[in-house]
């Protein structure tokens, strides 16, 4: 059976993670490398490196970093964070990432999404919606680091990147994210069934039950978090065997070893 | 052991370059007819598109050459599916080495099948000290039915094949070089037929 993914996301700047991560185990963990490496280890099912770096500079670091990550890690990955272009997928493929996700260029220019899918197939493209409610405006899409609102509802949104080709939806609720509090169950779930593609939940992850509640209520094909894993308040092992415990398909596999 | 990575522009060579190096093997990577048809082992990755992989072949005459091949040789993801007779992604002729057709995943499932999944039914020294259930990766909208090329099999909901063999001809529709310590055995296994 498929299994349910769980995703440690890792904030990248100038080639460091960032967001004091507090491990005891590991020599460096401002080391991108070795912190992903760990999480591998602790049975994460995917890895997602987020480029929060503003200079061209910086960004000739991240291709040498997604580099250094691919020789070293043996599970997927996705990279994102000023992606604009079909060139800049390129460079990134080629140097070992899995999956690019794609936020801000595609309000920008929703064709890219296409052009990419053709060119590298849908399975590589993801798309990152950044999602806000107010009673006003219901759920709708925000873009820019989630500054900006933008026309589109959300779940239209989502539907409009799978006709483009998006093999992958990863959904931030903002109204959730930083919360620990759950996250957004209801758009989650309406955009999963709304769309064919894989729906991973993202924002407001502070307890297991979180990561249950998005599976069994909101459908979620995977679920997504940063400071709660960075920061040891939950082990990858534990979330598993108690995601196992309440009926979810996780991958629990032999080598769980630290 | 000379290994080629078979380098047509349509394959995530650099991730299995990589896994064959955290192994201790160095491989080379080429689209050179020679250096192909020299190797030991070859190796045959591919993620994308297969209409727009045959082409990429066809440019470099490789179509020709891989039927030919008689050393032991591994296709991966969508390098599984080019070896096969005809896909229905973009209605395209394949290599034809194996006569099987691929297929759309048609199911109320996600696709693409995107995650770990399970494997069932080993069958080949590919698959030796990999337990019946075993995770490993998958990410893909077309899959090859199950047939008596068979040698291991997932469901999706449907079983589909997971692996394949015909002659000296492996393949895999999952990615060995993204599948942790289980896709790292299957590659040594690989390197020891």
């Amino acid at each position: 059976m498929l299994t349910k993914r769980i995703i440690p996301c890792l904030d990248i700047k100038d080639g460091r993670t960032v967001k004091g991560v507090q491990f005891e185990n590991i020599r460096d963990a401002g080391d991108p490398v070795e912190l992903a490496k760990w999480y591998a280890q602790q049975g994460a099912d995917e890895l997602v490196f987020l480029d929060i770096t503003a200079t061209n500079e910086g960004r000739k670091t991240f291709a040498q970093l997604v580099r250094d990550i691919a020789r070293h890690i043996d599970i997927p990955f996705t990279v994102g964070g000023g992606i604009g272009s079909v060139a800049d997928v390129e460079v990134l493929l080629q140097n070992g990432a899995d999956k690019v996700s794609i936020n801000s260029s595609a309000i920008k220019n929703p064709q890219l999404v296409e052009e990419l899918a053709r060119h590298f197939g849908s399975q590589c493209v993801t798309v990152a919606i950044d999602t806000k409610y107010t009673e006003a405006t219901g759920w709708k899409v925000y873009t820019r680091a989630g500054t900006v609102e933008t026309e589109h509802r959300t779940v239209d949104w989502a539907k409009q990147v799978v006709g483009l080709g998006a093999g992958e939806i990863l959904l931030t609720s903002m109204n959730n994210d930083g919360t620990k509090a759950g996250f957004a169950l209801d758009i989650t779930r309406e955009v999963a069934q709304a769309v064919s593609v894989p729906v991973i939940a993202s924002g407001g992850a502070g307890r297991m039950e979180h990561f249950a509640d998005a599976f069994l209520k909101a459908h979620a094909d995977a679920a997504l978090a940063a400071s709660l894993f960075h920061f040891r308040e939950l082990a990858i092992p534990d979330l598993k065997q108690y995601l196992k415990q309440q009926g979810v398909e996780v991958r629990l596999h032999q080598d769980l070893h630290d | 052991m000379d290994l080629v990575i078979v380098d047509y522009k349509a394959g995530n060579v650099q991730s299995v370059q990589f896994a064959l190096e955290r192994l201790g093997v160095q491989a080379t990577l080429s689209s050179d007819a020679e250096t192909i048809k020299a190797a030991d082992k070859v190796i045959f990755p591919g993620v994308g598109q297969a209409a727009s992989a045959m082409g990429q072949l066809k440019s470099r005459n490789l179509d020709k050459l891989l039927p030919t091949l008689e050393q032991p040789f591994f296709g991966v993801c969508l390098g599984m599916q080019l070896l096969c007779r005809h896909s229905e992604e973009g209605d395209t002729d394949l290599l034809n080495i194996i006569p099987l057709p691929v297929k759309h995943f048609e199911t109320d499932l996600k696709v693409p099948h995107m995650g770990w999944n399970q494997l069932e039914g080993l069958q080949s020294p590919l698959f030796n000290g990999i337990n019946e259930k075993e995770y490993v990766y998958y990410v893909h909208s077309y899959y090859v039915p199950v047939s008596e090329f068979t040698i291991a099999q997932t469901s999706y909901p449907e079983p589909f094949s997971a692996a394949l063999q015909y002659k000296n001809f492996y393949a895999a529709q999952f990615h060995p070089e993204k599948s942790g310590p289980a896709g790292s055995q299957i590659l040594k296994n690989f390197l020891a037929l």
